[in-house]
């Protein structure tokens, strides 16, 4: 018997398996230059494209001239909406049952818009080209405010269509008008309002903003006409999703196409979509039988792909005259541009909106929702969050704070009044979904523990008495917030994209020498897959992290899954993963019995062997096991030592925490300093605390951006105005202030190993608490709520509302 | 477009090559010589994705014209690495102390802070951030980078008390 030296604790520690702070193994490529992203891959005779893009936000194309374009040397086509037309790829399906331009044919519907597709040598030679199209538009009016898209007189802006009375979504009642999206009870909510002791109502905004990973969208498409064999090379979160479009799309097989996510520098929602250059990119590999390079800059990242939010909320909430909540209710204005290209589950067009009763027990609750179009471009994105989660969370979260506000109560106070109690898990919303698990009282109180939360509203009672005295220009404010999400989409019973079970993933194959390959329907942005999976199945089949290989992003050889988004990969590709290795557990328990001539039931597990239960020294190591199961003739089993979990989760996972933030805020100026930033998160298991650390960290500079800064702002006339990142906020390492981490540990009962993922809790929490705190600065003055972004700007116009300006 | 012939020093070799007089170093490096580490973020000189270091300078190569950069000698992070191949400490310590997410600012940010360490050895954390403010990153948020940073810092000035 081998390994009898080593202790059970070395041995586990070996196996650097859950709970490891185990280092990442994909950094010795990327610390080195060695990375291998989209924009990386060279191919022998591979061409450019670029678009060329609309300057107008709505005009009718009168006429395209390309002669001067096709006529400089280099250039080798210019593709326009009449070539795509004979193949009917003029237009594409979207995510969410609409339509969308992939090259404009009779009208452009938001500035940045894709009107042809430039085939070069190389990047310069296509930008000249770019130059030399000439479009002839006519300019038409322009719908920019989505509270005004449904006015009777507001343009028409979809003429593709005219006359359609029934949407993806149900009827519409307006030219502009998407969809209509109801859930609760309005008639309970609406008496509920009417008796309570005390409804406060807000309009509350959040605004357009951007994703923006650091690598932009692109791809490089080969088409192989001798095989017939189509490679995609691309920024994609969801690679099998896309393969299943682009052979709907192109009617070619779908066994001829193949996918590929290389390293994706950062995805956090911008590469769910399909875009029109993925399009434009394999169309023109098709017409020039060579692969073409196809990635977009800055300024067409911003302008064309994937915003996030753009949600107009109105809210009411009820209450007892001592704090309890008894009703709430939200109407949504949702702008989704010009074409709904949202990424939501199919049967959510306003995703999981309705988890916005938060983390409170409130008894009845009502949510309509109102997609419209305007002349702004499509996306509808979740970033970093999931479908819609983090509208909904800003939005009880302020909710809230306006509640306390008008009670005249403390915010924390009315939250633990109204946090779900423990015992009442799994907890039924009012809205529908059922909570899995949750310890919310002990996180709040942990949370205002650690801060000293009374001392920090004394310290802000003092500087409030010491401002109106005029000894101080600067004003303390202290934001808190709650917040539970509602992630891993999703069961197949309610959540598919385009038909598509949200399942998804794991197959592991043990090597003889025991070491082991898993591959994974998800891919890695960011996250650190190949660390974190190979410790969840180093702990279930006893084999060293170190010695597994993660590989995902490949269709020709990972199994099929639907990406890694809305934080899916942990609560569903991580529970096939443990269930894949159950698998291999299973016959490896068989094997060991063969081996050690004993009934399967006399071995039990123990790290990395099954040992006969009462005298552990007679046991097969996970190693032993798989040499044998290459080598030796078993009855009754199959040589090998193989396994595939597709796994289809019973229910979302509920992570959920508690965030204090405190400001100072200088009145003069309208800076706003971030003092002091404490984060509780409860996500379940905890598989690696390193990597959860730096989500956290990651997740909560993301909030800072959207809180404080980050909009995408167009005038009147459709022009956006931040196109570049001199004018989109991206903190740097100045503004970014240091994070205070901290968790309890509630695992899923319903996931395998009780894991929830953490990855967007930073940015959907993150949010309310900067936005509470900034709020709060000015409460005492009578501030209810002011809209983000809380930038220098809108927080020193704030000030000179209230007259505290010199 | 007519070419011009231009000279370098990149990652201690020689380098001597054709290229259009606009084309950008970025682009030079990448796509002629093959050095893929350095990467394009925003084509507007913000987010230092692209950064390398020229003549002693941490500079954005995508603001940079390969011409400016004729004679010049030049360091990306394919060329940091000890002459032995043993990684750089900051390469070291950015795995270290998980330094990194997606990789895509990494090289840049690397670079700089090579260039942060020779011409400060001994930072405060307030120095390292407003060091790499040119340097943007979407993942990390920045607190494990400066951590990485100032760890290597020490273990370099440790390796020089060492050799003294």
């Amino acid at each position: 018997m081998s390994g009898q030296v080593a202790s059970a604790g070395e041995r586990a520690e070996k196996l650097q398996g859950l709970g490891s702070a185990r280092k990442r193994v994909e950094d010795a490529r990327f610390t080195q230059g060695k990375g291998n992203y989209v924009d990386d891959i060279k191919m022998p005779g591979m061409l450019f494209g670029d678009f060329v893009r609309s300057p107008h936000a709505h005009a009718r194309i009168k006429g395209i001239n390309k002669d001067a374009a096709l006529a400089l040397p280099g250039v080798h086509a210019v593709l326009t909406a009449a070539d795509l037309k004979p193949l009917n790829l003029h237009y594409m399906p979207t995510l969410a049952g609409d339509v969308q331009a992939v090259l404009a044919e009779e009208k452009v519907l938001f500035q940045g818009q894709e009107v042809a597709f430039i085939v070069a040598d190389n990047r310069y030679v296509a930008a000249d080209a770019v130059d030399l199209v000439e479009v002839d538009y006519e300019a038409l009016p322009v719908v920019i405010d989505p509270l005004k898209a449904m006015a009777d007189d507001a343009p028409v802006l979809r003429e593709d269509l005219a006359g359609k009375t029934e949407g993806a979504h149900g009827p519409r009642r307006h030219h502009n008008h998407i969809f209509t999206w109801e859930v609760g009870d309005a008639e309970a909510t609406g008496e509920a309002i009417g008796r309570a002791d005390v409804v406060a109502r807000e309009f509350i905004s959040y605004q357009r903003v951007h994703p923006c990973p650091l690598e932009t969208c692109g791809c490089v498409a080969s088409m192989d006409k001798v095989n017939g064999q189509l490679t995609v090379w691309g920024t994609f979160q969801a690679p099998h999703a896309v393969r299943t479009v682009a052979s709907l799309i192109s009617n070619i097989p779908e066994h001829k196409i193949r996918i590929v996510s290389p390293d994706i520098g950062g995805g956090f929602g911008n590469k769910v979509g399909v875009y029109p250059g993925y399009i434009c990119a394999i169309v023109a590999s098709i017409v020039t039988g060579v692969p073409i390079k196809w990635v977009e800059d800055r300024i067409e990242n911003l302008s064309a792909t994937a915003f996030a939010r753009d949600y107009h909320m109105t809210g009411e909430i009820a209450a007892t005259s001592d704090g309890t909540i008894t009703a709430l209710k939200a109407h949504v204005i949702a702008d989704h541009g010009a074409f709904d290209s949202c990424a939501d589950p199919t049967r959510f067009p306003a995703g999981f909106f309705s988890i916005c009763t938060g983390s409170y027990d409130i008894p009845v609750a009502h949510v309509t929702v109102d997609g419209v179009y305007t002349n702004k471009a499509p996306g509808g994105v979740a970033y970093r969050c999931s479908f819609r989660v983090t509208e909904a969370s800003y939005f009880i979260e302020r909710m809230i704070d306006v509640l306390a506000r008008k009670l005249d109560m403390d915010p924390a106070e009315l939250r633990l009044k109204n946090l779900i109690a423990k015992n009442r898990f799994p907890y039924t919303s009012a809205l529908g979904w059922e909570y899995d698990s949750g310890d919310y009282d002990t996180a709040m109180k942990k949370a205002l523990g650690a801060v000293g939360y009374d001392a920090l509203r004394a310290e802000q009672k003092a500087n409030r008495e010491a401002f109106a005295k005029g000894e101080t220009r600067s004003l303390m404010g202290i934001g808190v917030a709650f917040f539970t999400e509602i992630v891993g989409a999703g069961p197949i019973k309610n959540c598919d994209i385009l038909g598509l079970g949200m399942f998804d993933s794991c197959e592991i194959r043990i090597h003889p020498t025991g070491s082991a390959i898993a591959r994974l329907g998800t891919i890695s942005q960011g996250q650190g897959h190949a660390t974190t999976f190979a410790q969840i199945l180093a702990t279930e089949i006893g084999i060293p992290a170190e010695n597994i290989t993660i590989e995902e992003g490949d269709t020709d050889t990972a199994p099929y899954g639907l990406g890694t988004y809305g934080s899916r990969s942990t609560p569903v590709a991580g529970a096939a993963t443990a269930m894949a290795g159950r698998k291999i557990r299973a016959k490896a328990q068989m094997i060991a019995a063969y081996l050690l001539e004993v009934h399967e039931g006399d071995l039990e597990w123990d790290i990395d062997r099954f040992q006969v239960k009462g005298a552990p020294e007679r046991c097969k190591t996970m190693a032993e096991i798989a040499f044998a199961s290459y080598n030796q003739a078993i009855p009754g089993l199959e040589p090998g030592l193989e396994a595939v979990s597709y796994y289809d989760p019973p229910n979302m996972t509920y992570p959920f925490g508690a965030y204090i933030c405190v400001v100072d805020i200088d009145i003069d100026t309208g800076v706003t300093s971030i003092r002091r930033f404490y984060a509780l998160d409860d996500c379940g298991t905890r598989i690696n605390p390193m990597i959860i650390e730096g989500q956290v960290h990651g997740g909560l500079t993301e909030a800072l951006a959207i809180a404080m800064g980050q909009e995408l702002a167009y005038d009147e006339g459709g022009n956006l105005g931040q196109s570049s990142f001199l004018d989109y906020f991206l903190p740097t390492a100045v503004e970014t202030p240091v994070w205070e981490t901290d968790h309890t540990v509630t695992p899923s009962p319903h996931h395998p190993i009780g894991a929830k993922g953490v990855g967007e809790s930073p940015n959907v929490g993150g949010v309310s608490a900067f936005s509470n705190a900034v709020n709060d600065a000015f409460a005492h003055l009578g501030l209810i709520h002011t809209q983000m972004p809380h930038d220098h700007w809108r927080v020193w116009k704030t000030a000179e509302r209230l007259g505290l300006t010199a | 477009m007519a070419k011009m012939h231009v000279k370098m020093t990149v990652n201690g070799k020689p380098v001597e090559a054709l290229a259009e007089p606009r084309t950008l170093l970025i682009h030079f490096l990448r796509e002629d010589l093959g050095l893929t580490g350095p990467h394009i973020g925003c084509d507007t000189s913000h987010c230092g994705a692209c950064t390398v270091d020229l003549n002693g300078r941490s500079i954005k190569s995508c603001t940079v014209f390969v011409a400016q950069a004729n004679g010049a000698e030049l360091t990306t992070i394919e060329g940091i690495a000890g002459a032995d191949g043993a990684p750089h400490p900051l390469q070291k310590a950015f795995r270290e102390h998980h330094g990194l997410q997606c990789g895509f600012c990494t090289p840049g940010m690397i670079t700089r802070a090579m260039r942060l360490l020779e011409e400060n050895p001994n930072p405060t954390d307030a120095e390292i951030r407003n060091g790499i403010s040119g340097n943007l990153c979407r993942c990390t948020g920045y607190q494990n980078i400066v951590k990485a940073i100032s760890a290597a810092a020490a273990e370099m000035a440790g390796a020089r008390e060492a050799a003294e």
